[in-house]
């Protein structure tokens, strides 16, 4: 079992340098964020920590990790598409209602 | 059946995962791929909720509720200056899950009838001393960001052989924890003197260096949930914290090349505290030209190219709406606009790219710095706004500058170049800019915004 997770963590650093090496520095941040609420699946073992009934530090300890942890998806991807809802092209307020002239099911979010 | 639904959920989840980073690599396509990540988020969680091992949901969704609570206003209210503090904060967060899972996994397992083998106590080891090592380096990080605690490296003699014995006995620990997994005793004491390690790694570490730490931490915080994933045996969590680590380890190391420095430079250098300023006395000999608003005006309107140097000052003043304005208005007259963002622009990585793109300036007028150094020779005007140590000539030319050899905007190579700034003051680094002395140069002195502002109603006239 430990040599399958140690090819399989391997395995994924591995695609995660290949794929992320390529973000340009414009996304950084985003990247960070986005990054960090990935980093939330610890959630996963927070939940089955509080929810087993081990005993009560264990269920305590697996409480305050599934606040901690579902405080960080919730706000990370909240975050995330905040910012990336800012990014916008040169003239995309004018091509938007163009756009929407021609295929009015391709609408952008108008706020940003 | 239960334990295949299961597992679809996590693998789903891990592949929207890597195509949601993926789409990172397009600002078009990014917004859509994070939406679908979060998706695979919800998957993932689904997937745990059914697992048998849970049998009492009370606890859990009051977290839930109590987490949602909490990471709504993290998520929406928290400025974009704010970021990487926010960003900091939330690393503590995840590293303090993954810490608490694995202090609880450890002590259900001494307790348990079949104890800890030594493979489950280096994972969990490894977990919680880094988990721990994390939650204390990011509160720091971000205390330090958010100026609750000085930005200033703090220093003492014998820091670094200090510092180096405490980590060297907590890896000492976490050895004997492995060979002798039921010491719970050891286990606790690794994991607080981890703790203390982590307050003393990051406090020498100065502000502008803290992009580095932060990415640094992000990959640590990664791995400390990757370690949870070898302890429980979840292959998603391994592939999680992987891709994790995986990004900040690349993000440290391009922030650490963008200063030239190397990663044990930023960690133990404490960069900026005593650096012997040499240019000083030569600045002193040396006159300083100011301009009006007036004639700043001029030189911006009648300019074919403009490029814009934003730096952190820039968005301490909060001048981001007055930079779109300005430019504008520079577009307006016939005049091109760039925008040159330097690496470590900012307090954090892609900092000046999210603060710019929130005063609605287009990503595509936002050049990194090999991208927009060419363009400077054939630049009429350069519009240095809060950047100090990013243009300074000394990184090229002075051997004996602290900053020499980190990669900088050749502002000094453009015809003219303006520079709107507080007052003399050296930079974040603390080193005297020979830029500003530069007979090219004309200094426009004052806050950010209110230069700006001026300079937007002065171009109305001319």
């Amino acid at each position: 079992m430990m040599i399958l997770e140690i090819y399989i963590f391997v395995l994924a650093a591995f695609t995660g340098y290949m794929v992320i090496s390529r973000v340009p520095p414009l996304l950084h941040t985003p990247l960070m964020a986005a990054t960090n609420a990935i980093s939330g699946i610890s959630l996963v073992g927070s939940l089955i920590m509080a929810g087993a009934q081990h005993n009560r530090v264990a269920t305590l300890l697996g409480f305050i990790a599934v606040v901690c942890a579902t405080s960080n998806i919730v706000g990370g991807f909240l975050i995330v598409d905040r910012m990336l809802r800012m990014f916008q092209r040169t003239g995309s307020g004018a091509r938007e209602a163009e756009d929407r002239r021609k295929a009015p099911r391709r609408v952008t979010d108008p706020v940003a | 059946m239960r334990t295949l639904f299961i597992q679809l959920a996590y693998v789903s989840a891990s592949v929207l995962f890597i195509l949601g980073l993926r789409s990172l690599t397009r600002p078009d396509r990014a917004r859509r791929g994070m939406q679908q990540a979060a998706v695979g988020m919800a998957l993932a969680i689904a997937g745990t909720l059914v697992n048998h091992q849970i049998l009492d949901y009370r606890w859990i969704a009051l977290g839930m509720v109590l987490g949602a609570l909490i990471g709504y206003p993290l998520g929406m209210w928290v400025p974009m200056t704010a970021m990487p503090q926010r960003i900091a904060l939330a690393l503590s967060f995840s590293a303090l899950a993954a810490t608490l899972v694995g202090i609880a996994e450890y002590y259900t397992g001494v307790r348990s009838v079949e104890g800890i083998g030594h493979a489950k106590a280096a994972a969990l080891g490894f977990e919680v001393l880094l988990g721990s090592l994390t939650v204390a380096g990011s509160l720091v990080a971000a205390g330090k960001l958010q100026e609750w605690i000085t930005s200033k490296p703090v220093t003492f003699r014998g820091q670094n052989i200090i510092n180096g014995g405490i980590f060297a006995f907590t890896l000492g620990l976490f050895a004997f924890v492995v060979m002798q997994p039921d010491a719970a005793r050891v286990f606790y004491a690794m994991l607080a003197l981890a703790f203390v390690f982590g307050v003393l790694f990051v406090m020498p570490i100065g502000g502008a260096d803290m992009p580095v730490v932060v990415a640094l931490l992000n990959s640590y915080s990664g791995l400390a949930a990757c370690a949870t994933g070898f302890a429980i045996d979840n292959v998603m969590l391994i592939i999680c914290g992987a891709l994790d680590g995986a990004s900040g380890m690349i993000l440290s190391i391009l922030m650490s090349k963008a200063m030239n420095r190397s990663f044990a430079n930023v960690l133990f250098g404490a960069f900026g505290s005593d650096t012997i300023d040499t240019s000083a006395r030569k600045a002193g000999e040396l006159q300083v030209r100011s301009i009006t608003v007036e004639d700043a005006s001029i030189q911006l309107a009648y300019a074919q190219l403009v490029i814009i140097i934003p730096g952190y000052g820039m968005a301490v003043a909060q001048a981001q709406h007055q930079v779109r304005e300005l430019a504008e208005m520079i577009e307006k007259r016939g005049g091109e606009v760039k925008y040159a963002i330097h690496p470590v622009a900012g307090r954090m990585p892609g900092h000046m790219n999210v603060l710019l793109a929130e005063a609605n300036i287009p990503y595509d007028k936002l050049y990194d710095m090999d991208e927009i150094n060419s363009d400077f020779d054939r630049c009429d005007v350069a519009l240095v706004i809060g950047a100090n140590d990013v243009v300074n000539p000394a990184a090229r030319t002075d051997k004996a500058s602290p900053i020499y050899g980190m990669p900088i905007l050749d502002a000094d190579k453009a015809r003219s170049i303006i520079v709107l700034k507080r007052s003399m003051a050296a930079g974040f680094a603390g080193i005297e800019n020979e830029l500003f002395y530069d007979p090219k140069t004309s200094m426009l002195f004052g806050d950010a915004k209110t230069s700006l502002t001026a300079l937007i109603g002065e171009m109305k006239n001319v």
